[in-house]
């Protein structure tokens, strides 16, 4: 039954998502990692709630400065928690995330795109309940 | 254990498991276990992105859509909201520190890792249910407005994902308990901390999109 743990664990083939690498000290450079990606995470939520009521960047441009840092962030848990590389033993795993990316983006673009098509070109709805009387 | 039993080398070796040298890109036997099962795992997480996209969609088409009721703005307490990323970020470090843990056969520490994890998850959801309770009592639950029923929709199914992985943590710790780091658990292990992780981005869109965003001047 071990067998294919220490398949897994050996070096060569792909590696499961979410599994790291560990060469020499493995449990201390684990920690390491995880460190680093808490450090991070932290800093890029500070900096969104700051941001947001700070006044430091001009009004309009908040929305996407905030977008950005939740992406940075995503990129951060993605990097040092789910421990996923652009190396030949992860190529199956980002593909998947590849296609996951492109799902997500077309069905929440889309769909602000279509409603907001939409919203333009009705009427206001009290002109709607004035011709309805 | 290795090559104990005759039959079960020779079965091992069949389907390719004995090196693990499936690179996935055309060449080698079928990938070991561990891998195809997080393989596996993988793909439902990026669907239930793809379920939680359409709830971010629908939130952000209706965020307006209050029928005169309260916006986000009067709504939100980013104090909470604080503590609760707080709970979450702190609940899947622990939980990563749990997975290296059980790689090193340590239930010790995979028990207490696990445990502090489980703690930060519940008050995560703790502080998520005084919300909607505060919301609900004060006449302003999902039947208020369009923009509350997407609201309690969207954060809602995450909280139910939180309890569900509160459940299915409780049960990983109870498993290695009674069965130890058998295989089959540690590759139960790997999608429950792949699950979590996964939860853990979700919120960062939640806070980012629902409150931040709805609570920005």
């Amino acid at each position: 039954m071990s067998e294919t743990r220490e398949a897994a664990t050996g070096h060569d083939g792909d590696l499961a998502p979410g599994e790291e690498r560990l060469d020499g000290s493995g449990v201390a450079q684990g920690v390491r990692g995880y460190l680093i990606g808490l450090l991070l995470a932290a800093g890029l939520t500070a900096a969104s709630f700051y941001l947001c009521f700070s006044g430091l960047i001009y009004g309009p441009a908040i929305p996407a400065a905030l977008i950005a840092l939740a992406v940075a962030q995503m990129g951060v848990h993605l990097v040092f928690f789910l421990h996923l590389t652009t190396g030949p033993d992860n190529t199956n795993n980002a593909l998947a995330l590849a296609f996951g990316v492109l799902i997500v983006t077309l069905l929440i673009g889309g769909s602000l795109w279509i409603m907001a098509n939409l919203n333009h070109n009705m009427l206001p709805m009290q002109r709607i309940m004035d011709m309805q009387r | 254990m290795t090559a104990a039993n005759p039959a079960d080398s020779n079965a091992v070796a069949e389907l390719g498991l004995e090196g693990g040298a499936a690179p996935g890109r055309g060449a080698g036997g079928p990938s070991a276990k561990r891998v195809y099962v997080g393989y596996g795992f993988w793909i439902f997480i990026l669907s239930d992105m793809v379920l939680f996209s359409a709830f971010f969609a629908a939130y952000a088409v209706l965020a307006e859509a209050t029928a005169g009721g309260p916006a986000g703005r009067q709504l939100f307490d980013l104090t909470s909201v604080a503590w609760e990323t707080a709970c979450l970020l702190l609940s899947s470090f622990a939980c990563g520190l749990a997975s290296l843990a059980a790689a090193s056969r340590s239930a010790l520490w995979f028990h207490v890792a696990m445990a502090v994890a489980f703690v930060l998850g519940a008050a995560f959801l703790g502080l998520e249910l005084k919300e909607f309770a505060g919301l609900a009592s004060a006449g302003d639950g999902p039947q208020r407005s369009a923009f509350l029923s997407a609201f309690f929709t969207l954060v809602g199914c995450h909280g139910l994902h939180i309890a569900a992985g509160l459940l299915w943590l409780l049960t990983m710790m109870a498993q290695v308990m009674a069965k130890g780091f058998r295989a089959d658990i540690q590759r139960r292990i790997l999608c429950f901390t792949l699950f979590w992780h996964a939860l853990d981005i979700v919120w960062v869109a939640i806070f980012t999109v629902v409150y931040l965003l709805g609570k920005a001047p």
